[in-house]
């Protein structure tokens, strides 16, 4: 290697622009610490310190949006800074803040030690931030594993729920399984592209633009399409599309809430931020195989996830299972991300939609979660309109979000992903997400009537089962929801907010 | 001036919003009624000062254009404020049972009655807003943020199975929201305007033109969204049901004038946009509309027992006549189908209240447990007839002008659906004045005389007297001088009677 080109190598090691994945990673290391040093009476303050170092850095983030290196490759081609790639950290970051917010309600009723999943949850933040801005496939796979992994200790965080046990060693499974699918799938890609010199440098077919330049040179490679559909299987474990949903109901329900939302949230938008990078700027070339490919799994996706839903009455599996199809809705949006450029805006708002709402469905389930995190049914929830007003409208705000009942910015979203699939031509798969869309009215609604209209039952006796103690919200509580519920309805009235900042 | 009745429009649907965000927000309950009683009353003064400035050569143009963008121009969709000839006589209609229905609720023994107040405000707004929208992203938008009030207030507030009611009334009608809304998205994509804006829509569609076999489809998707919205049979199950769950003014609210949604879109947007389509579609509507709406309807309404069912059947079959004027495809029938709108609007909204008011009095909604009521509240008794008259079409009454020019509109078409739509009146006289002598005369029932020995019935108070009232008084002034609503209508129909030629022509 001649002395040029390691200087070349080394000029692109800018640590700097890594700063916040660095800021929050030492802040993980930082929590334990706090706590082998800090007297014992004052480690509740430990998780304030990962929540105002996420506050802080999701400030420096959002300051620093626009930042004039956008578009550069660095660590040789490992990273590359985009505008993708902010609006990612600004994503994760959001979702992880939350995630501590439910912490710090669902996790003082256990004895469980509390420090550790702080940590947890900022490395694995890390780790996504860093996965959503990977641009080599060492590097994508690193960062999903340490995602993964991070995933695995905290779905069976509460270790003495027989249920929660079951759900982690399912995830650890099924996990590993689509883990090495999708590694399979980069050998593979890495096999057919080998390795080229371009200008004195050697490139490998992990790069993802030397793998693209050599699928659009050669889209009918067996094997490289082959890898490419091989690695999406891996990616759609992560957001749970059909076939790949089989775990979601068991984990999402064995796992304590805030992991659950954690799941919901992060993860499946980890999934589809690297979908969005791989389909858009990777593999379009192979979009005669991807388009149907995909179509049919955000098909089978949404009708999957929608009928499973309706029978269910345990919260969480309902959120799970629903989760699924809104993985269709957006699976869909990817797919006319091919052919209309501004779907992957319309991806990115109805991810950030989805937040919102899903958060403030995942903050009332915490409140309302008894001793045991696994049994939240649909009937615990009859009375709460009317004992506790404000969960009882963040609940209806929030799901009728996820419903996409207009005026709330959950419809915004789905409105700008059909408008954008019926510009791509999918009438068939619209006309399966508009029937999806109907079918979860029913199971939504019925969760909103649960909590609100009220039932009288035969057995007055029956009534005192249901008696279950409510978490009584804290201020930052009563605040946190009321925010997620006018943000969930001022986006669905005025979108200038989101829509100026995603679309720059 | 033009300026300052723009920013009027925009006023009229802000305030019962905002009304509602204030309620929202933690208002004590006696400043709450206070405000809601003035949030129903302004937009009703600002839609007779709007209708009263409205110029006399209104042409087919819009006035009190306003527009805003609200952060999604890059699609096409600004919040764009406007009313035309045909768009007036609608808003004013949805100001004048808004009213009503919101005078009516301030004094009703509703329990959480600040809860019930704010969504009805939020209804109301959205009804303001779907019919000054110009933009027809936002006259969707508006019409879903009346209808989910309504699910909720069925499901709260309603009387006998409300959960069901509830349940049925929100999957029905989000299926027909939603194919309404594949088929605005299709005209948005297809016409290649890149705006929702409906003038922009429709200079574009006459610049390039939608071809035939694209027309046919999205006018399907369109009548069958739009219909189960307005009850098109057999996709209205979910109407007499609701109505007879619904609370009154919900009731009142929703048969009264978001109904009226689906047959304001097909005329608005529909017709002028895709007329071949229209043109494909309007002798399956007619036959739909005429044996389904009018005459299977019509019987089953003489079969009802309930007196609110009675009404939300009686609602479901006057519906066929909109829907038969619209596809008599001529600017006659579409005329008529707009003042029929409006005095249906006014005549059915009076029927539910004064039900309300009968069960009240006699706490049963059961005609066969009912009877001589009129000796005790004649006035009652006055204004119950004179609604179903309204209902029937007599002269004197709105609903007559309406009836009548549809009906010598659809003579043009067929001669033969015109007898069997002119029949549908004998019947819903049959019904009408049945269910009044039920009620109102004979000798009162054993079960009725025990209610109402324990609770002597009174005669309407003022406070029910007076939204009837206005009602009433909306009807016969309508009825007297039709060329009120007629004028403007005429005037914004102009351009569409070469359309209606030229179709008709091909047929």
């Amino acid at each position: 290697m001649s002395t040029e080109l390691l200087k070349l190598v080394a000029g692109s090691n800018q640590w700097w622009a890594l700063t916040p994945e660095i800021t929050v990673a030492c802040a993980a290391l930082a929590l334990l610490v706090l706590e082998i040093f800090l007297p014992k009476e004052q480690h509740r303050f430990i998780p304030h310190f990962a929540v105002v170092t996420l506050v802080m850095v999701l400030g420096s983030v959002a300051v620093t949006f626009e930042h004039a290196w956008l578009g550069e490759q660095l660590f040789g081609g490992l990273i590359k800074l985009s505008q993708l790639g902010q609006i990612a950290r600004v994503f994760f970051l959001l979702s992880s803040l939350l995630v501590c917010f439910l912490a710090t309600i669902c996790l003082p009723r256990t004895r469980m030690p509390r420090v550790e999943f702080y940590h947890i949850v900022l490395v694995v933040t890390a780790a996504l931030m860093l996965l959503a801005q990977s641009n080599h496939f060492v590097m994508f796979f690193v960062a999903l594993e340490t995602v993964t992994i991070g995933f695995y200790i905290l779905v069976s965080y509460f270790r003495d729920n027989a249920l929660t046990l079951e759900a982690g060693l399912k995830y650890l499974v099924l996990g590993a399984l689509s883990s090495a699918i999708m590694l399979f799938g980069i050998v593979l890609i890495y096999g057919a592209v080998g390795r080229v010199e371009i200008d004195g440098v050697v490139h490998t077919g992990f790069e993802y633009g030397v793998v693209a330049d050599f699928l659009r040179h050669n889209p009918h490679n067996f094997l490289a399409t082959a890898g490419a559909l091989l690695v999406l299987c891996g990616v759609a474990f992560k957001i749970g599309a059909f076939p790949f949903q089989i775990w979601i109901p068991d984990v999402y329900q064995g796992a304590p809430t805030p992991v659950t939302a954690f799941l919901a949230v992060s993860s499946k938008a980890a999934g589809f931020a690297v979908l969005l990078t791989l389909v858009l700027n990777v593999f379009a070339p192979l979009s005669a195989v991807l388009v149907p490919v995909l179509s049919v799994l955000a098909a089978a996706t949404i009708i999957a996830g929608n009928l499973a839903a309706l029978s269910q009455r345990n919260a969480k599996r309902l959120m799970g299972l629903s989760g699924v199809s809104h993985a269709g809705y957006l699976l869909m949006g990817v797919i006319a991300a091919l052919s209309v450029p501004a779907a992957a805006n319309a991806v990115w708002f109805y991810l950030f939609t989805y937040l919102l709402a899903s958060m403030a469905v995942f903050g009332v389930m915490a409140h309302l979660a008894g001793a045991d995190d696994t049994h939240q049914e649909l009937d615990h929830y009859e009375k709460i309109a009317r004992e506790r007003p404000l969960l009882g409208a963040v609940l209806a705000v929030g799901l009728g979000s996820l419903a996409g009942i207009p005026p709330l910015a959950g419809f915004m979203g789905k409105l700008l992903i059909f408008v954008a699939a019926f510009q791509a031509h999918l009438y068939g798969l619209l006309a399966v997400a508009i029937g999806g869309v109907v079918l979860s009215i029913y199971y939504y609604f019925g969760w909103i009537k649960a909590a609100w209209f009220e039932t009288w039952s035969l057995n007055p006796a029956g009534s005192e089962v249901s008696v279950r103690p409510v978490t009584v919200p804290s201020w930052i509580g009563r605040t946190v929801l009321t925010a997620l519920a006018l943000a969930t309805v001022l986006l669905g009235f005025y979108q200038e907010p989101l829509t100026s900042w995603l679309m720059k | 001036m033009i300026g300052s009745n723009a920013q009027l429009l925009q006023l009229a649907i802000v305030i019962p919003l905002g009304a509602a965000l204030v309620i929202a927000l933690g208002l004590p309950k006696r400043f709450g009624t206070k405000l809601a009683g003035a949030a129903f009353t302004l937009p009703a003064l600002i839609a007779l000062w709007l209708w009263a400035q409205y110029p006399a050569e209104g042409g087919t143009g819009y006035h009190y254009l306003s527009s805003v963008d609200l952060g999604l121009g890059s699609f096409g969709i600004n919040l764009k404020l406007g009313l035309n000839g045909i768009a007036l006589p609608m808003f004013l209609l949805a100001a004048i049972v808004g009213l009503a229905a919101g005078l009516f609720a301030l004094r009703s023994q509703a329990e959480r009655l600040k809860t019930y107040l704010l969504l009805l405000l939020i209804m109301h707004g959205g009804l303001l807003g779907v019919f000054a929208s110009v933009d027809i992203f936002f006259f969707y938008f508006f019409h879903e943020l009346a209808l989910i009030p309504t699910f909720i207030m069925v499901g709260i507030w309603g009387g006998r199975d409300r959960n069901y009611a509830a349940m049925k009334m929100t999957i029905y009608l989000t299926v027909g929201a939603m194919l309404s809304l594949i088929g605005l998205i299709a005209i948005y994509v297809k016409s290649g305007a890149n705006s929702f804006d409906l003038i922009e829509l429709k200079r574009a569609i006459a610049a390039q033109g939608l071809g035939a076999a694209t027309q046919n489809n999205i006018f399907g998707v369109l009548m069958f969204g739009f219909g189960i919205l307005v009850s098109l049979w057999p996709l209205h199950t979910w109407a007499p049901l609701g109505y007879g769950a619904a609370p009154s003014s919900t009731a009142m609210l929703h048969a009264g004038v978001l109904k009226k949604f689906g047959l304001y879109g097909l005329i608005q947007i529909a017709l002028p946009l895709l007329p071949e389509g229209a043109a494909h579609w309007a002798w399956k509507l007619a036959l739909l509309a005429a044996f389904g709406n009018v005459l299977v309807i019509g019987f089953v309404t003489m079969a009802q027992r309930d007196l609110k069912q009675m009404l939300g059947y009686s609602s479901v079959m006057h519906m066929g006549y909109c829907f038969l004027g619209i596809a008599a495809l001529s600017t006659l029938g579409t005329g008529g189908v707009v003042l029929l709108m409006v005095a249906h609007g006014l005549s059915v909204a009076l029927l539910f209240m004064l039900a309300t008011s009968i069960h009240h009095r006699t706490h049963t909604f059961d005609l066969s447990e009912m009877g001589g009521l009129a000796q005790k509240t004649p006035v009652l008794a006055a204004f119950f007839v004179a609604a179903t008259m309204a209902s029937i079409g007599l002269p004197g009454f709105a609903n007559f002008w309406g009836e009548l020019t549809v009906f010598v509109a659809l003579w043009n078409v067929s001669p033969w659906i015109t007898a069997v739509a002119v029949a549908g009146v004998v019947v819903s006289a049959i019904y009408g004045l049945r269910a009044a002598a039920r009620v109102f005369f004979g000798q009162p029932t054993e079960a009725l005389q025990r209610v109402t020995a324990a609770h002597p019935p009174a005669d309407l108070d003022w406070v029910e007297r007076l939204p009837a009232l206005i009602l009433l008084a909306a009807l016969l002034f309508f009825g007297f001088y039709p060329k009120a609503l007629s004028q403007p209508v005429d005037q914004a129909l102009t351009p569409a009677s070469t359309l209606f030629r030229s179709i008709n022509h091909h047929r």
